[in-house]
């Protein structure tokens, strides 16, 4: 459906997060095609995620920021790297940076914020950054880059220099302001590698939002993290390099200088209201659009302010919640009805630089007669504050530093009576549960759980009850909540576990336990067989699903025995049931393993004369080796007996296992390579062949920044970099395409595999059946900053273990095709028919295809009658 | 009765709860199942989504207590008592009346005339 010619025309100036809701929340409900949408975008990208900006330097990529696309929107004319230049209220145009005139019937503001650079001598000196964009990010990564190249070249001069002491020191970042920006920005100095410095002017960090006793355990909190922090100290100059005109360093008003080449100023924003000033609509008086309820300008009814830019009542907001809930007032009312602007929510929870924050309501307790009751516990590392009414009845706000895994709980309790004493609801978790009654049960319907999206209690349960959500993923589909900050996503889990519907963890009919439980009671027990562990911990004969999983955590946990013995052979799915892929016509693929893709002329030629002489099907897989298709069950055997005697061994494509490590040709041919990505490729598919895991895993190396083996598209990807290699974990292709992210960088080979086999060992351990990588790091409580806490920081103790583990499956691997040609018995599960072992299955035929044999049409008996 | 001779093989050469494929005197094939508990099944071994022989290697189990097994293709489960697809009603498989005596399994069935023994 297109929009109609006499459609009215919006026009919306800047492709935010806010101005993107406010073009799906009008689209969406635009069933008539009443309106022509056109946005004018000054970044040359698509609107992203701004709240998440810092994840940029911890893995994400500029696509995994990008908010869903607008293109299935008819008729959105979309004007990527177009600012809007003037607007003629009268003439109801708009003129845009590319000399075009857009005349339009509605005018929505959407231009945001502009960051706020003290003016300083200095400001803006080469080295001097905001922190607001992608673009900006990505100048902050060159300079950090420049800075920490210029701080190793000193320390390589030290022994001859001056001051060797001075010359080693790490390069040093500086970040004007201490507030939620600030810290932000900080973080991202750090995992960029630079020593951060925060100079803040108020006394402690995060003024806005955390008391005096907050911000403080947070300024010790990341102090020890590594952040230098000087709060109550102003900047008084950048100090410039006299012939480049090169940031250096920075003058504090108590006289500390601290020597940088990098200043980024993260002091807070404007509302970004030059256009509107320049058209002469009214603005409150901090700046920003004035506008009424219904988000329209007092003064032009045509013109509407949505987000930072707009203010209400004299306000601006900087959050983006209060900027969505904006664009569904603006977006309401010109679908025709009678929206207002909720008022904001101001509440916060941030993690930032690791350090839960959390803040919400009168946090500062600034209504009359307001009372706080607080805990501030050093063993714990965290404080908390309640902001109560004078009769300590009403919950008016609070703060949270260090533990704010209450906040989901508290801060929609913020106007409703105490549901128990406040000091109980400041305790840890598990002593609350004794005091009993805050859960998410005594919240009322009309709580709001999802701040970002403004979604209540209520909506949440009747999406449950009326069955368009059953998981976590269905209620982020079906009411947006949890798709902003997402802190809100374990309030959802608990209500779908309160409602009964979140799916159990039951492996199915016959194991009450998980994957993940069953893995752990068969390494902790003597139980080796299916009849043991069916018997003890769960009912019946099993199926299809139980089966398959414990056979999976039985070769796991015995690696030294073979798939098909005894009783394990009935376990075995499809294909792995015999050690080939079952194709649509009975008939079962051949792939022998090709390390690293790396292949001899007369290897291939084996490879090309078993084709031929037992007519298979061949072609090149995505993981560089050679499916060799349309083998009958009793031809495996003499196939793999002549692929064995040339030297090759089983490739497990029919397994839940180790697939293929792919590679480029790295640095011994690439003239772009800095390592031997092909050699690392090799060795890592020879030490994790035959691993069997719940799904299938698929590795990738890559000699340099090209990244031609497109590793971050496997379930570990390695790229190679000057100073070592960069491992990035959870990503595949498939249904639903995902990139790596990165867990470690520059590490050597040794600590690579290290942390590449505790990594294997953890997701076998942990994961559930046919979950890949990607999906257990996104389902993991915390994510892959909890991953990287257990694999690389071992917070959980386990990493000795998860080596050992490794360390024994290397040991015990054994060929299984070689394996079962030395074995009459095993031999015997490779005949066609039970009384006829040879006899070729009539039911089996072929027809020719460009040359090649391929399935001949299949004959679907779905005809067939119950008897 | 019509036996096939030629096809003699001892009941003890069948895994329990893992099927094989029995070659009938038309040409088609049955696939024959020992259960945990010493009883064999046998039903038709075309997988009728696919039309192709291998019902022979599904996963034997159980559903509420009648054993199963599931298609090794599409994973539809079938009823080894009934041959019932339980996944998609209306589809079945054919089933085999069995008679074991002295180590020897006999399939016959109503909708074949053709009956045969697998024995020693």
């Amino acid at each position: 459906m297109s929009a109609r010619t006499d459609a009215t025309h919006v026009v919306v100036v800047g492709h935010g997060m806010v101005g993107h809701r406010f073009v799906e929340a009008l689209t969406a409900r635009d069933d008539a095609g009443q309106f022509r949408v056109t946005v004018l975008a000054e970044e040359r990208r698509p609107a992203y995620d701004r709240v998440a900006l810092s994840s940029f330097f911890d893995g994400a990529d500029e696509a995994a920021l990008r908010l869903p696309p607008l293109d299935r929107v008819p008729g959105l004319d979309l004007r990527l790297g177009v600012r809007a230049e003037s607007v003629d209220l009268d003439r109801k145009v708009v003129r845009t940076s590319a000399g075009a005139s857009l005349p339009y019937d509605e005018l929505v503001l959407a231009t945001g914020s502009y960051p706020f650079v003290p003016p300083v001598p200095g400001h803006d000196a080469p080295g001097c950054f905001v922190y607001r964009t992608l673009d900006d990010l990505e100048e902050i990564r060159f300079a950090a880059a420049r800075a920490l190249r210029a701080a190793d070249d000193g320390s390589e001069r030290a022994p001859d220099g001056p001051s060797p002491q001075r010359a080693s020191a790490p390069a040093v970042g500086v970040v004007v302001g201490g507030g939620l920006l600030g810290l932000e920005a900080a973080n991202a100095l750090r995992l960029l590698g630079l020593a951060p410095h925060v100079v803040e002017l108020a006394p402690h960090l995060m003024a806005v939002q955390v008391d005096e006793g907050g911000g403080a355990l947070l300024g010790r909190l990341v102090t020890d993290l590594g952040v230098t922090v000087h709060c109550g100290s102003a900047t008084v100059r950048v100090v410039t390099d006299p012939v480049s005109g090169q940031a250096t360093g920075v003058d504090l008003a108590d006289g500390t200088r601290i020597d940088t080449p990098v200043v980024v100023f993260a002091a807070g924003v404007r509302p970004r209201d030059d256009l509107a000033r320049a058209a002469g609509l009214p603005l409150g008086p901090r700046g920003g659009v004035a506008v009424d309820s219904s988000c329209r300008s007092a003064a032009d009814p045509h013109v509407w302010a949505i987000g930072e830019v707009a203010a209400l009542d004299g306000q601006v907001f900087g959050l983006v919640a209060p900027g969505y809930a904006m664009a569904e007032t603006a977006a309401d009312r010109m679908l025709g009805g009678a929206a207002t602007f909720p008022g904001a929510d101001l509440s916060t929870k941030l993690k930032l630089l690791g350090v839960d924050v959390a803040s919400f309501g009168d946090a500062h307790g600034r209504t009359p007669g307001a009372l706080s009751v607080v805990l501030n516990d050093p063993v714990r590392q965290a404080y908390g504050k309640l902001v109560v009414s004078d009769d300590a009845r009403t919950l008016l706000g609070g703060v949270l530093v260090g533990d704010a895994s209450r906040y989901a709980l508290l801060r929609p309790l913020v106007g409703s009576p105490l549901p128990s004493d406040p000091a109980a609801l400041l305790a840890p978790e598990d002593a609350a549960a004794g005091a009993g009654g805050s859960g998410l049960a005594a919240l009322p319907d009309s709580a709001q759980l999802c701040s970002c999206n403004a979604v209540t209690k209520g909506t949440l349960l009747s999406a449950i009850a009326g069955g368009s959500a059953s998981d976590v993923a269905g209620l982020k589909a079906c009411t947006r909540a949890g798709t902003g900050c997402g802190s809100c996503v374990p309030a959802l889990k608990q209500l779908l576990v309160s409602a009964g519907v979140e799916q159990s963890t039951a492996l199915c009919e016959h194991f009450a336990a998980s994957r993940a439980e069953l893995f752990e009671i068969v390494a902790s027990t003597a139980i080796a067989t299916f009849t043991e562990l069916v018997t003890r911990h769960g009912r019946g004969r099993g199926c299809d699903i139980c089966k398959p999983a414990v056979a999976s955590i039985l070769a796991s946990l015995h690696t030294g025995d073979h798939i098909l013995d005894g009783e394990r052979g009935a376990l075995q799915d499809t294909n792995d049931r015999h050690l080939a892929n079952m194709q649509r016509n009975g008939t079962y693929s051949v792939v022998p393993r090709i390390p690293g893709g790396e292949i001899t002329p007369a290897k291939l030629k084996v490879i090309a004369e078993v084709a031929e002489d037992f007519g298979l099907y061949t072609k090149i897989t995505g993981g560089q080796r050679i499916d060799l298709l349309g083998a009958r069950l009793e031809e495996l055997p003499l196939i793999w007996q002549r692929l064995t005697d040339a030297g090759f061994e089983s490739g497990h494509a029919y397994g839940k296992a180790l697939r293929t490590v792919k590679s480029c040709v790295g640095s011994t041919w690439c003239r772009y390579g800095v390592q031997d990505s092909v050699g690392l490729a090799i060795e890592l598919e020879l030490r994790y062949r035959g691993l069997r895991s719940p799904h299938k895993l698929k590795g990738g190396v890559s000699g340099c920044a090209r990244e031609c083996a497109e590793a971050r598209s496997k379930d570990f990807g390695i790229i190679a970099t000057e100073a070592g290699w960069n491992l990035y974990v959870g990503g595949n292709g498939g249904f639903r395409p995902r990139h790596a992210e990165l867990l470690v960088s520059d590490v050597p080979r040794d600590e690579l595999i290290a942390i590449l086999d505790r990594f294997l060992m953890f997701y076998i351990r942990t994961a559930d059946r046919l979950q890949r990588t990607a999906a257990w790091v996104e389902a993991m409580d915390g994510g892959l900053a909890h991953l990287r806490d257990v694999i690389v920081h071992d917070s959980l103790g386990v990493c000795a273990a998860l080596e050992a583990a490794m360390a024994a499956h290397v040991a015990g691997y054994r060929d299984e095709w070689r394996a079962v040609l030395s074995d009459p018995r095993r031999l015997a599960k490779f005949a066609s028919f039970v009384n006829a072992p040879g006899h070729p299955d009539p039911d089996i035929s072929f027809t020719v295809e460009r040359d090649q044999r391929i399935p001949a049409p299949a004959r679907p008996l779905l005809d067939v009658e119950p008897r | 009765m019509k036996v096939l001779e030629a096809a003699a093989v001892s009941l003890s050469l069948l895994a329990p709860e893992q099927g094989a494929a029995v070659l009938l005197p038309d040409g088609g094939s049955a696939a024959v199942f020992l259960l945990h508990d010493g009883s064999v099944h046998a039903v038709g071994n075309l997988d009728p989504f696919y039309g192709a022989p291998v019902i022979c290697h599904g996963i034997v189990g159980d559903r509420s207590g009648a054993p199963t097994v599931a298609s090794p293709l599409g994973k539809q489960v079938f009823c080894l008592r009934t041959g019932r697809c339980l996944d998609v009603p209306g589809v079945a498989l054919p089933v085999f009346d069995v008679l074991v005596r002295d180590g020897v399994i006999r399939l016959s069935s109503s909708g074949n005339t053709g009956e045969m023994t697998v024995g020693t």
